[in-house]
């Protein structure tokens, strides 16, 4: 199984490899999207992880165990369609057709349902009409 | 069968004017035939709504007390040439400010660029004036620090060099990189085609040999009404063309002008293309008198008739490597898929056709309403028979040569 979550941290957890034992304990794929460690070593990273359904669930407990507190991440895609020129540009790099093209009218709309979040099309869009939300908890900042 | 502009304006005048759009054009001649079409249809409307990067603004600001010759102004960070009468400038779409990071981190954001403020002017939102001058005696000023809007100028006109080419490029990439072009981007290995132009709806598909397009011709530009002055720049309208008279390959341009104070930012809006530059989308409609039936048979050109080159832009545009790819029409472009080398290719597409059309059917309400009137051409502009080379930068060492100035 995939999924991004996003893990915050306090100081005395961030000097432990937690990256290094993730790969090593539970043979997982990370891949690391966001990272926000401030000099007190306080802070958060927002990761993506990869690998069979049991070591995914046993690295996330072993990731609470240190203290780490471990969210889903709500990551969201939103179209501005007030901004949107409907140039249909970002709809050729969706995979899943959540922004998509009406051939008789060629006009592009967007279905959030469908959008999982790949972000191939925030950077062919023009006019920036497409942002991508991280929602991380200020409190923790 | 023969109209004037004068009748066609008449009609305008007494609201009775018959007028239809591009694509609607299409299917009533199929109707109702050539002949009896033409008789009825007064005027057909076009539109396009895309990237232009050769647009820009002149600017008139007013003095500054005491008065100055400004040297450099920036507006908004983004310097807009000066060298011309004391307060006067140009504002290009594609100007950066000096703090854009460009391609030093490829590819580049482009944030923000001189389309970005032209939308900026037009929404009449402040704008950073600042400017620098050395000093005169009739000059003194040398430095301005303010804030402005549209209403503080005195004169504010798009002036664009080229805008609304007939046809342009598919754009593919034969290479094994991800190319960020001006054409969008371009996934390695053919992974996608990229096209920009209305088509059918496309001013100058519609009149392909310029017959009643000319300097003069009054149009929509930016959501306000504009004129055409001239050729665009890279005007090169002796290209091969089909059977129904639209070029083959990327042809005529035009130079249009309008003022600035009467647009709508809906209709100019800055663009970022990553990795390539900023620039703006400029929204224009072009109406065609049908003044008799060859200009009409023009009017109901249908995309599938309308072919454009596929070229590569890893080697084949960048570096004038001649790699044919054959043609692609516009209807397969707009279906979402095209075959190049028996290949099934995704396109992605750069100029917006539902603003395309809203244009033309805004002008077609314009005329209907008696609001706009159509202009005689004063002059034609270069067609078909001209004798245009196209010329390329001359590869010369300026050493041993001695430049008079
Ligand atoms: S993020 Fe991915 S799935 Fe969502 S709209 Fe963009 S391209 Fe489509
Ligand atoms: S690329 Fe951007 S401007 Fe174009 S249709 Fe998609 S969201 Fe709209």
């Amino acid at each position: 199984m995939r999924d991004k979550i996003v893990c915050y941290f306090s100081a005395a957890q961030s000097e432990q490899p937690i990256i290094h034992l993730l790969v090593k304990n539970y043979d997982l794929v990370i891949n690391i999207l966001k990272a926000d460690i401030n000099p007190q070593k306080e802070g958060y990273l927002v990761v993506e992880l990869e690998g069979e359904r049991n070591k995914y669930n046993e690295g996330v407990d072993f990731l609470k165990s240190l203290g780490v507190i471990v969210e889903p991440l709500s990551e969201t895609v939103v179209w501005q369609s007030e901004i949107c020129i409907q140039c249909g540009a970002c709809a050729s790099f969706c995979p899943t057709e959540a922004l998509a093209i009406d051939r008789e009218t060629m006009e592009v709309s967007f279905d959030n349902a469908k959008c999982v979040v790949c972000g191939m099309c925030l950077e062919c869009c023009p006019t920036r009409a497409i942002q991508l939300y991280f929602e991380i908890k200020e409190a923790v900042r | 069968m023969q109209k004037t502009y004068e009748e066609i304006n008449e009609k305008i005048r007494r609201g009775e004017a018959v007028v239809v759009t591009a694509e609607e054009v299409i299917d009533i001649v199929a109707e109702k035939g050539m002949e009896k079409a033409a008789r009825e249809i007064d005027v057909v409307t076009t539109g396009t709504f895309g990237p232009m990067c050769s647009s820009g603004a002149f600017i008139n600001f007013g003095h500054s007390r005491p008065r100055i010759k400004m040297k450099k102004v920036w507006l908004n960070g983004v310097e807009a040439y000066s060298g011309i009468a004391a307060v006067d400038a140009y504002i290009g779409a594609a100007q950066l400010p000096e703090t854009d990071p460009e391609n030093k981190v490829f590819p580049g954001r482009f944030t923000y660029g001189g389309g970005h403020v032209i939308q900026d002017l037009v929404a009449g939102k402040d704008i950073h004036l600042e400017a620098i001058a050395y000093g005169t005696d009739c000059y003194p000023n040398k430095k301005v620090d303010t804030v402005i809007t549209i209403n503080d100028l005195n004169e504010a006109y798009l002036f664009n060099p080229r805008n609304a080419y007939q046809n342009y490029n598919c754009a593919v990439n034969l290479g094994d990189r991800t190319l960020y072009t001006y054409m969008g981007i371009l996934k390695p290995n053919m992974g996608n085609a990229s096209y920009s132009s209305a088509g059918q709806l496309s001013p100058l598909m519609n009149d392909p040999y310029y017959k009643t397009i000319g300097l003069g011709t009054r149009i929509f530009l930016g959501g306000g009404i504009g004129y055409v002055t001239w050729n665009g720049t890279q005007h090169h309208p002796n290209v091969p063309r089909g059977e129904n008279g639209v070029p083959l390959t990327p042809a005529g341009t035009l130079a249009v002008i309008g003022d600035l104070k009467q647009m709508n930012p809906y209709w100019l809006v800055g663009l970022s293309y990553i990795g390539y530059g900023a620039t703006i989308a400029v929204g224009i409609g072009i109406p065609i008198p049908i003044l008799n039936e060859e200009i009409l048979y023009y009017t109901t050109v249908k995309d599938e008739d309308i072919y454009c080159p596929v070229v590569d832009y890893f080697e084949g545009y960048p570096y004038g490597k001649a790699i044919d790819l054959g043609k692609v029409n516009y209807r397969d472009l707009k279906s979402g898929r095209v075959t190049i080398n028996g290949r099934q290719v995704i396109t992605t597409p750069q100029s917006s056709y539902p603003r395309a059309r809203k244009i033309a059917q805004t002008l077609k309400e314009w005329i209907q309403k008696g609001t706009f009137e159509l202009t005689c051409p004063v002059a034609g502009i270069p067609s078909a028979e001209a004798n245009i080379e196209f010329k390329s930068i001359p590869d010369r060492s300026p050493n041993g040569i001695t430049i008079k100035r």
